[in-house]
């Protein structure tokens, strides 16, 4: 999956799903994207990490659902009629549910149109994306599915506390 | 036909016999002159050997033969068990375990002769390293076949020279002729002990296809796969080779009992107009005969060759499919079990058919429905436990390794000890008992290592030399408890607070405030070992913690009781089944959770006034224990809904021999659930061990209440 989701340098056409987070953009590759289902009953999950807004039922599978705007360090989900769940297939094949305000329409991109972020890119939500897309309307931030492994939301956590102690300090 | 549909049954009775000869010489280790026993091996080693011989495992086959000969000397009496002998004897079953362990992964019995235990075997039958034991057994069924082929040649005319050939296969063996083969008609006659005829059959024609082709037999090649035929079985070859040669092809092949060969004349067969006037029964079966015999040819040349994958392996050498063992999993059911479920399947099939009539009778008021509704549920819960106790197996499958272990710690340790088990048909489900064999086995090299001290050191203390150890298992409620420990030195809890400090896994301080029971926990962790030295029975650094996560990652816990100079008692509690359970529904701050029902004592109604605090903490006095109560709706970050000053609902529940009061907002009653796995990204959550799907689509999360205790 790694090797997908990094090789786009032959030009290749990848398809995005373009979501949006208030005001702003991002695409999802589509080939990570298993299903789109709307807002739905989440069931808590008791003392787990705040953007883990709990679980739900896909075809009997359970599904952890997070929250990209906790994640991202926005304000919390208001949800809306156009609020949408995107389950993605993460490393391993498991599945994740993310909640976004809506979901705007597919885009086509020519590999060769999207700019790759470094790491430590001082961009907003920099960390989370593999690339900037360019088309006719503007820009779109592609995110990054890796950032949304279990693994590294947590060792992000960490720094984020680090960080607090230091600044309390 | 393939030997390979035999597999799974020559792998599990090879085991089974490796067992049964495992047991058998450790008793005859402690009565050297015990004939049933002897006699019980001799068996056991006799069909082993037949039985590697039918699968075409050669080595196997050879190896297990002088183990054979060493046993047939001692039940003659010619020879005497020693201490030297038994401890060859078990290396050669070590290897026999090595062949069947490779067979069951690759399909192939390697290639490793074991040529040292063989001669190990042959000095001990003659007192001096053997010339020819294997000439000799080569000789053997040589010098039989003559003989008995005689014999048989004098009762009679051959049944080969009666086969009835067609006009068609007539032709093929005369032109065969013309072309310069040899015809040869052979009836091959099997022990009358062989258990698996076809098999044997099938090694005889694949040898003989290798050679040459079989263009008839009789019975018929169906006949034959499907083990349609007594003891012999007769057939006309084309080939190139001799006649001695075709004998020794059909000869190699063991459980032969004779073969009688000799050159057919096409010309003179009989022909297939005589059986016209015979009966028209037989008439109809040689139609499809015909069919059969040429198609047979290419069916069966063809056959070699899918063989070359597993058989080829051999010869090919070492290019095997790696990774998973390529036989499937069995479990061997009671015949009654398989009964009660046929019933029960017969009684939800009536229970549809009577929902569907009451569905349909429109008059009906619902009533008969309902009633209907609560037989289908009687039944699918009565299904469900059955097709459970299919799964289930007793755990001695992985406890019997366990005497001859010991014993062998015995000897490397220089320690007497004993082992004691009981409970061994405690039954789990087969996945249970796959993976707690290591688990267990640890436990026990432990005991062996750690736990009992040197004959000496135990004089000293007043204990008898010989060490205890014991492992019993039983079933509580829906667990199992497997318990294994000794009566060794104990755990020294300074000892270990010391090593925790020495490795950094604790501080000083915070040894000096732990309790005795939180520094025992400090084994479980990983690298942590307290053996003075690190020897070859245990203490490599891996150890408690692989047992303790092993046991975890089967929904289990380990505990562990310990007195310093008395011994200590590990405890593990696994559930014995896992996917469905039975679970109280209720509901905590508006939320509905599900609580295991095994894990739950009782339900109390508990007035306000009747909480004490001990501590700080909440307590209710329970029939004279004293309880501490944990609500539920803190531990779960939610509001209780439930007004200040109400009774409120207690749901008792058991950690082992602790207990404590879960309080609830209200009960929704009892379900049977699906345990659904919860994922990594719920993991840190330790309260909850998994979710289930209620029939609504609503998910209940399930709470691990030895967690929340």
């Amino acid at each position: 999956m790694n090797d997908l989701r990094d090789n786009a340098d032959a030009g290749e056409l990848i398809q995005y799903i373009v979501i949006r987070l208030g005001e702003e953009q991002f695409g999802i590759d589509i080939r990570f994207v298993d299903n789109i289902v709307r807002m739905q009953q989440i069931t808590r999950v008791p003392k787990v990490q705040h953007y883990l807004k709990g679980v739900i039922n896909i075809r009997g599978e359970i599904v952890p659902v997070m929250s990209l705007r906790l994640i991202m360090e926005m304000n919390a989900d208001e949800i809306t009629g156009k609020t949408r769940i995107i389950i993605v297939k993460m490393n391993g094949g498991n599945l994740v549910g993310l909640i976004v305000d809506q979901v705007a329409h597919v885009l086509t991109l020519d590999s060769n149109n999207v700019e790759t972020v470094r790491r430590g890119d001082d961009r907003r939500h920099g960390e989370f994306l593999s690339g900037v897309g360019k088309y006719e309307g503007g820009l779109v931030s592609i995110l990054d599915l890796n950032t949304l492994e279990l693994e590294s939301l947590e060792s992000r956590d960490k720094d984020r506390e680090k960080q607090m102690l230091t600044v309390a300090e | 036909m393939d030997v390979g549909q035999y597999l799974g049954v020559f792998l599990d009775e090879s085991k089974e016999h490796l067992q049964g000869l495992n047991d058998n010489i450790m008793t005859l280790e402690q009565d050297p002159t015990n004939e049933d026993c002897i006699n019980e091996i001799f068996r056991a080693a006799h069909s082993l050997k037949g039985m590697a011989g039918t699968m075409g495992f050669k080595r196997m086959q050879e190896l297990t033969h002088h183990m054979e000969d060493v046993f047939s000397d001692v039940r003659a009496g010619q020879l005497k068990v020693n201490g030297d002998m038994i401890d060859q004897l078990f290396k050669c079953l070590d290897a026999l375990e090595g062949y069947v362990t490779l067979i069951s992964d690759t399909q192939d019995e390697g290639t490793d002769e074991h040529q040292d235990i063989i001669d190990a075997l042959n000095t001990i039958r003659t007192g001096k390293p053997a010339e020819g034991a294997t000439d000799n057994k080569a000789a053997e069924p040589a010098a039989d076949a003559p003989a008995e082929a005689g014999s048989d040649a004098g009762s009679g005319e051959p049944a080969w020279k009666k086969i009835k050939v067609k006009d068609s296969e007539k032709q093929t063996l005369e032109e065969a002729k013309a072309e310069g083969k040899n015809v040869f008609g052979a009836t091959v006659n099997i022990q009358e002990s062989c258990i698996l005829k076809a098999a044997r059959a099938f090694l005889v024609f694949k040898g003989l296809e290798e050679i040459g082709e079989v263009v008839v037999s009789e019975p018929t090649t169906q006949d034959i796969e499907d083990e349609k035929f007594d003891l012999s079985f007769s057939l006309l070859i084309t080939t190139e080779e001799s006649q001695e040669k075709v004998v020794e092809v059909i000869n190699h092949v063991s459980e032969i009992d004779s073969v009688d060969c000799g050159v057919f004349d096409p010309a003179a067969a009989g022909s297939g107009d005589d059986d016209k006037q015979e009966e028209a029964a037989p008439k109809a079966e040689e139609a499809p005969a015909a069919a059969a015999a040429p198609a047979t040819a290419p069916a069966t040349a063809e056959q070699p060759a899918k063989k070359e994958a597993p058989a080829g392996g051999a010869a090919g050498g070492g290019k095997k499919q790696a990774g998973k063992p390529a036989i499937a999993r069995t479990v061997r059911v009671d015949i009654d079990k398989l009964d009660v479920l046929m019933n029960l399947v017969s009684e939800l099939i009536i229970a549809k058919n009577s929902l569907i009539s009451a569905a349909t009778s429109e008059k009906s008021d619902g009533g008969s429905v309902n009633e209907q509704i609560e037989y289908l549920e009687s039944v699918t819960t009565n299904l469900h436990e059955s097709v459970m106790k299919v799964r289930m197996v007793p755990i001695d499958s992985v406890t019997q390794k366990f005497p001859r272990m010991i014993r062998d710690l015995n000897r490397s340790l220089g320690k007497p000890m004993e082992l004691t088990m009981t409970g061994e048909d405690t039954e789990m489900d087969r996945t249970v008992v796959d993976e707690i064999g290591d688990p267990l086995m640890h436990l026990l090299r432990n005991s062996a290592d750690h736990g009992i001290e040197p004959p000496a050191e135990r004089a000293a203390a007043g204990k008898p030399e010989t060490g205890q150890i014991f492992l019993h298992a039983f079933q509580d409620g829906n667990n199992v408890v497997i318990e294994v420990g000794d009566d060794g030195r104990g755990i020294d809890v300074e000892a270990v607070k010391r090593k925790g400090i020495e490795r950094g896994v604790i501080t000083p301080e915070q040894g000096e405030a732990m309790s005795e029971k939180a520094i025992i926990g400090l084994l479980f962790n990983a690298g942590f070992s307290t053996a003075k030295q690190v020897s070859e029975i245990s203490g490599r650094g891996v150890g408690l913690d692989v047992v303790k996560s092993k046991v975890e990652s089967l929904n289990g816990e380990v505990d562990v009781r310990t007195k310093l100079g008395e011994g200590s008692t590990w405890i593990i509690r696994l559930p014995v089944t896992m996917a469905i359970i039975q679970a109280l529904m209720v509901k905590v701050g508006g939320e509905t959770y599900a609580i295991p029902l095994d894990s739950i004592q009782i339900i109390e109604d508990v007035a306000p006034n009747e909480i004490k605090l001990v501590q700080n903490k909440e307590v209710i006095n329970l029939r004279g224990s004293v309880t501490p109560l944990i609500r539920l709706s803190e531990s779960l970050d939610v509001t209780s809904n439930q007004p200040e000053n109400s009774n409120m609902v207690v749901v008792i529940v058991r950690k082992g021999d602790q207990q404590a009061g879960l309080v609830i907002d209200e009960m929704l009653g009892q379900l049977e659930i699906v345990i659904k796995p919860l994922g990594k990204y719920t993991s840190r959550c330790k309260f909850i061990s998994g979710a289930t799907i209620l029939g609504d689509g609503e998910i209940a999360l399930i709470l691990d209440t030895n967690a929340l205790v």
